[in-house]
């Protein structure tokens, strides 16, 4: 039988305001056990939440951002359930008005683009930590995270394989910092993923039973998770074997998800109104106050950088992966272009932007992508900031250096000794494009190798690569490559 | 000198005619005593009290004694106070020494009150007679083979036996005016949102409102103008100007128009106490008043309904007690699973663990609309009858508990006769409205009885007028019990 | 389980949904209580008595009437997004049953 695999994910987002979302506590990641944690979050008795506006505002932006309807009022309610990380034995959040309902999330798989629709967003708070180590076979309770702002991002079941799901997390992680609601950083738990995971027979309308995989907190645990939930619930519809509700773990180190053995007795939240909290506005005045500081939307820039610098699709998604790229980019593609219409002015020629900013597309995405990563640098601590390399890619554009030469001096100067043209001087690597040099050289060149000549004219077009390697080699790599073919071309015909 | 009133003690500081350190001693002395036999106290910590009288003195020779630095209250022991044992009256909470104040204690500490102790009271709030308190039950000092009612039943047997001028109280269904009316004493539950819940251990949050209790309005004026006010850390507290309560003690009450609500006379009031409050109202009309028959007509329903929100939201406020962070943690366990609920079977006294097991009920799947939301519907009913009533008239009065004190253990085997001891009072905190109680008279018993006197929201300033006219004119107020004699 | 029985309280009839022994035992688990065979039956007779109460409630219409969560009808108000509070983790920890190295201890968690 072929099968239809069906994936919703939920996604924790915690927001990053400096205090917690009902008390005056940091979220600062990393402080001792408990010493963020105030009386609100240890839920001492008689302590009450109020909350903080930092995380309102962050909901409504990421609401604006999916094109979502932000609702007024929104309701806090209390979801009841008994864990030791949970010190209210409730949890805040919002269950039947969420302050964000709807909106939209486009991704991108292979050539195909897609549009994942969100049921909600909701405020809530997130719980301590549990650590199960060193306390003599007994489990020790840190509250720091307790109360820290979260942002729990609901998908329709939209997605049909892991690579989709993967797909949609990637995109909400760039989305959500872009527009600076939370750091992103999945190793500290500021996102993290729970995956619904059914199958059902192709053409079926029905949903299978799912399965919940919590707490994925990387891509690549989210694809593996999926992909090994899927194989198993066919493996075991295949058998004969009905899928059981149920929450699993993913265990990165055997690829296995297992069924969770604390949350299983049956659940019954008991949702109510929290009494503690009026509902919450979001008045019109607010709204329009958040959009008015709304940043370009990387879904929205990927479409200018195509029509307006007229890069392929593949280069616009890379280079808007991260507000921080797709700075860098522009802010090289205007300095090289503006650098370019100056160099190239002398010689009566005008840059053209397409092409400017295909090189620093090229450049951005190959040379200095490969060294952030081989290197494990962020790109804004790259030694290289747009200007040089504006500087660089312009005496390209001027034909001073050949691609080659490019490359020497990049290195040059991500190893830090100085500016494009101060190495180019030290190095003396600058491309002889002076057509009366270059002749002389073909000349030089041609007079010394006649049987190359010869077995040219009898129609051995190999010997003319063999003739170009000479000259290059002759001008110690520093002539233009293109004059030199044209030049020995024209010699060679007369 | 413990007969005096928290007026009569102001002056005296204020005119040097004693200090804080003797009044706050001679206080202790009898809470030592007599507050012993009554059980009116958990806990009393003289050097404490002692300390703050010490400062309150050397603050009023510096000159910067306000109205009531160095006057002595007792504070019910659901507010947390920095340093003091703070039990809620339960095993749950009874080696929980707070780390804070609640904003009621730093408000009273900021105007150099003293605290003479943390007040016995019904376990966590629930309880109409004071019976359910972990630490033993509170006599009526009128006679104490009777209850006190509940659940401030310590603070105003305190009050009432003159071992404290005056004290805090909460009410969440009548929890302030049901014993001040049973011990003879006033009690005013303000407008929901005038006095901060923060550090207020909490019952049902959308109910819980802390309140006055002293021997009369005037009292209960002044230490309401020190309870009220803003706090940012309740976010159902309200911004509103600051008020003087008793600004309007003076006024006649000619042109008042009280309105009885029929349903507050019919079936199940005791003739005494229908006999001392249609006096009352006699006396009321001799001052100038007059009086409008109204009706309200869902106020029968208010007990179903309370017992639906009230357990509901309880429940979920009592979940942090789990014996991991503070309170009661169970000796002997096998896991974590054991040692939550073996904590809380233990910690929890039996009314307490048959609230929660109500609220659970109501708030579980396929039950929350057919009750939870049901009982939040009529809530809003019974709202509006009193926004319809107060077209009528400027304040309601009519009966604050339907008997006077009963016998101990007369109602503790049968909820639901205690739960309906309550019928008059509870519509009030549904409604958010202010309501007080004054004595009116006593039973063939000689025990006193409770005018209740509801007012419209932040009315507060015009029923505290509505009782001191009538203290003036009546000396009810001012029976003491023989054993706060002398 | 539920099952409807006519019940007479307070002189007149209602339709009551009686509470089961299974009810009180599910219910105190939620809100993790241990109670015995004799504290289940016990409780189930006083909350049969108490739901008796409460089944008051069905006498009255309550079609197209809003549900009031708060004694104010009043929207919240928001704090600033302002760390105010300070490491008070000794004076906390000093009325916790358990503690080591700064956390608080538990009988061990499966998950």
């Amino acid at each position: 039988m072929k099968w239809e695999v069906v994936i919703g994910l939920e996604t924790h987002a915690q927001l990053s305001t400096v205090s917690k979302i009902f008390s005056g506590a940091s979220t600062a990641f990393g402080a001792e056990p408990n010493t963020q944690a105030c009386g609100v979050d240890i839920a001492l008795p008689g302590v009450l939440p109020v909350l903080n506006t930092g995380a309102v505002e962050r909901a409504i932006r990421f609401g604006l951002a999916v094109g979502a309807k932000i609702n007024s009022p929104s309701i806090f309610a209390r979801k009841n359930y008994f864990y030791p990380d949970l010190p209210k034995g409730y949890q805040i959040s919002q269950y039947e008005l969420p302050i964000v309902e709807g909106g939209t999330i486009t991704i991108q798989v292979g050539d195909t683009e897609k549009t994942v629709r969100l049921t909600r967003a909701h405020l809530e708070e997130d719980a301590g930590k549990s650590l199960h180590e060193d306390f003599h076979g007994r489990t020790g309770i840190d509250l720091n995270r307790a109360g820290t702002p979260l942002l729990e991002i609901v998908s329709e079941p939209d997605m049909r394989s892991a690579e989709e799901a993967v797909a949609y997390a990637r995109a909400l992680h760039t989305l959500v910092r872009w527009i600076d609601v939370c750091d992103g950083n999945m190793q500290e738990g500021s996102f993290r993923c729970d995956a619904n995971v059914s199958v059902r027979p192709a053409g079926s309308e029905k949903l299978g039973t799912r399965r919940e995989i919590k707490n994925l907190n990387s891509f690549r645990f989210l694809q593996q998770a999926i992909e090994y939930e899927v194989r198993w619930q066919i493996g075991e519809l295949e058998d004969g074997r009905a899928i059981q509700q149920a929450t699993v773990l993913f265990d990165p180190d055997t690829g296995e998800t297992r069924m969770m053995r604390t949350k299983e007795d049956a659940h019954d939240y008991r949702y109510f109104p929290d009494p503690d909290l009026l509902p919450l506005e979001v008045t019109a005045e607010r709204i329009a106050v958040v959009r008015s500081v709304m940043p370009e939307l990387p879904q929205a820039m990927k479409s200018r950088f195509v029509d307006e610098y007229k890069l392929p699709d593949y280069d616009a998604a890379l280079l808007t992966a991260s507000k921080e790229t797709a700075s860098y980019f522009e802010e090289t593609t205007r300095i090289t272009f503006d650098a370019a219409k100056v160099l190239l002015g002398i010689a009566g020629k005008e840059p053209v932007l397409s092409g400017v900013a295909k090189l620093a597309a090229n450049w951005l995405i190959g040379e200095i992508a490969s060294r952030l990563n081989s290197g494990g640098i962020e790109l804004a601590d790259s030694p290289i900031k747009p200007g040089q390399l504006a500087k660089l890619l312009a005496r390209i554009l001027d034909q001073t250096l050949s691609s080659k030469m490019a490359r020497e001096v990049f290195d040059a100067m991500w190893a830090g000794e100085g500016d494009a043209d101060a190495i180019i001087a030290a190095k003396g690597l600058k491309q002889i494009s002076d057509s009366g040099e270059i002749e002389k050289i073909v000349d030089q060149v041609l007079a010394a190798n006649t049987q190359q000549v010869a077995d040219f004219r009898a129609g051995k077009e190999k010997a003319f690569n063999s003739l170009v390697g000479q000259v290059m080699k002759a001008s110690r790599g520093k002539a233009n490559p293109q004059q030199v073919n044209d030049i020995l071309r024209r010699r060679l015909a007369g | 000198m413990s007969n005096a009133t928290l007026k009569e003690l102001s002056d005296r500081l204020a005119a040097g005619a004693c200090s804080s350190v003797e009044l706050a001693q001679d206080y202790i002395n009898k809470i030592n005593g007599l507050g012993k036999s009554l059980g009116c106290f958990i806990t009393v910590d003289a050097e404490r009290s002692l300390a703050q009288a010490k400062a309150a003195d050397a603050r009023r020779a510096a000159g910067n004694a306000g109205p009531l630095t160095g006057v002595p209250l007792a504070h019910k022991d659901i507010f947390c106070a920095e340093g003091w044992l703070t039990t809620c009256a339960s095993r749950m909470l009874s080696n929980f020494v707070s780390p804070y104040d609640a904003h009621v204690v730093e408000l009273c500490n900021a105007a150099g009150m003293v605290t003479l102790g943390k007040t016995n009271m019904d376990e966590f709030a629930m309880g109409s007679s004071n019976e359910t308190s972990f630490f033993g039950p509170v006599r009526n000092p009128w006679n104490p083979d009777t209850v006190p009612g509940g659940s401030s039943g310590g603070s105003a047997a305190a009050v009432a036996a003159r071992l404290a001028p005056a004290a805090t109280g909460t009410d969440t269904g009548g929890s302030i005016r049901q014993p001040a009316a049973l011990t003879g004493i006033c009690g005013l539950k303000p407008t929901y949102g005038l006095v901060s819940r923060y550090g207020m251990i909490a019952f049902a949050s959308s109910l819980d409102q802390a309140g006055p209790m002293a021997r009369t309005a005037e009292d209960l004026g002044l230490l309401l103008n020190v309870m009220a006010g803003h706090d940012p850390r309740d976010s159902t507290s309200l911004e509103r100007p600051a008020e003087d309560y008793n600004r309007s003690l003076a006024q006649p009450l000619k042109g008042l128009r009280i309105g009885l609500p029929r349903e507050f006379f019919a079936d199940g009031l005791s003739p005494d106490v229908r006999c001392a409050v249609d006096e009352a109202v006699a006396e009321y009309r001799k001052l100038g008043a007059t009086v409008v028959d109204i009706s309200l007509p869902n106020m029968e329903l208010s007990v179903p309904v309370y017992y639906v929100l009230a357990p509901a939201e309880a429940s979920s406020n009592l979940s942090r007690f789990d014996g991991v962070r503070y309170g009661h943690r169970a000796a002997e366990y096998t896991d974590l699973m054991d040692m939550y609920k073996r904590s809380r079977a233990e910690g929890f006294g039996a009314e307490v663990k048959r609230r929660i097991l109500i609220g659970t009920y109501v708030l579980s799947h396929g039950y929350y609309d057919a009750y939870y939301i049901r009982a939040q519907k009529l809530r809003r009913l019974i709202a509006r009858d009193f926004v319809e009533a107060f077209r009528q008239c400027d304040v309601i009065m009519g009966p604050t508990s339907p008997t006077t004190a009963f016998r101990l253990g007369e109602k503790s085997a049968d909820p639901v006769q205690m739960y309906l001891s309550d019928i008059y009072t509870i519509a009030v905190n549904l409604a958010g409205l202010p309501g007080m109680s004054i004595p009116c008279g006593f039973d063939g018993g000689g025990l006193p009885v409770g005018l209740q006197i509801i007012g419209n929201y932040f009315d507060e300033a015009r029923m505290l007028n509505a009782a001191h006219q009538y203290q003036l004119a009546t000396d009810w107020h001012t029976k003491a019990p023989a054993v706060g004699q002398g | 389980m539920i099952t409807y029985t006519a019940s007479i309280f307070n002189g007149f009839f209602t339709l009551a949904m009686a509470i089961q022994l299974d009810d009180v035992r599910r219910a105190a688990h939620l809100a993790r209580i241990a109670v015995d065979d004799a504290e289940a039956g016990a409780a189930l007779a006083q909350l049969t008595r108490v739901f008796g109460l409460i089944e008051q409630m069905r006498a009255v219409d309550v079609s197209g009437i809003e549900p009031m969560a708060h004694a104010q009808d009043l929207m919240l108000r928001l704090r600033a997004d302002e760390v105010t509070e300070t490491n008070r983790r000794e004076r906390f920890q000093a009325v916790a049953p358990e503690v080591e190295s700064g956390l608080y201890l538990v009988p061990k968690v499966i998950e």
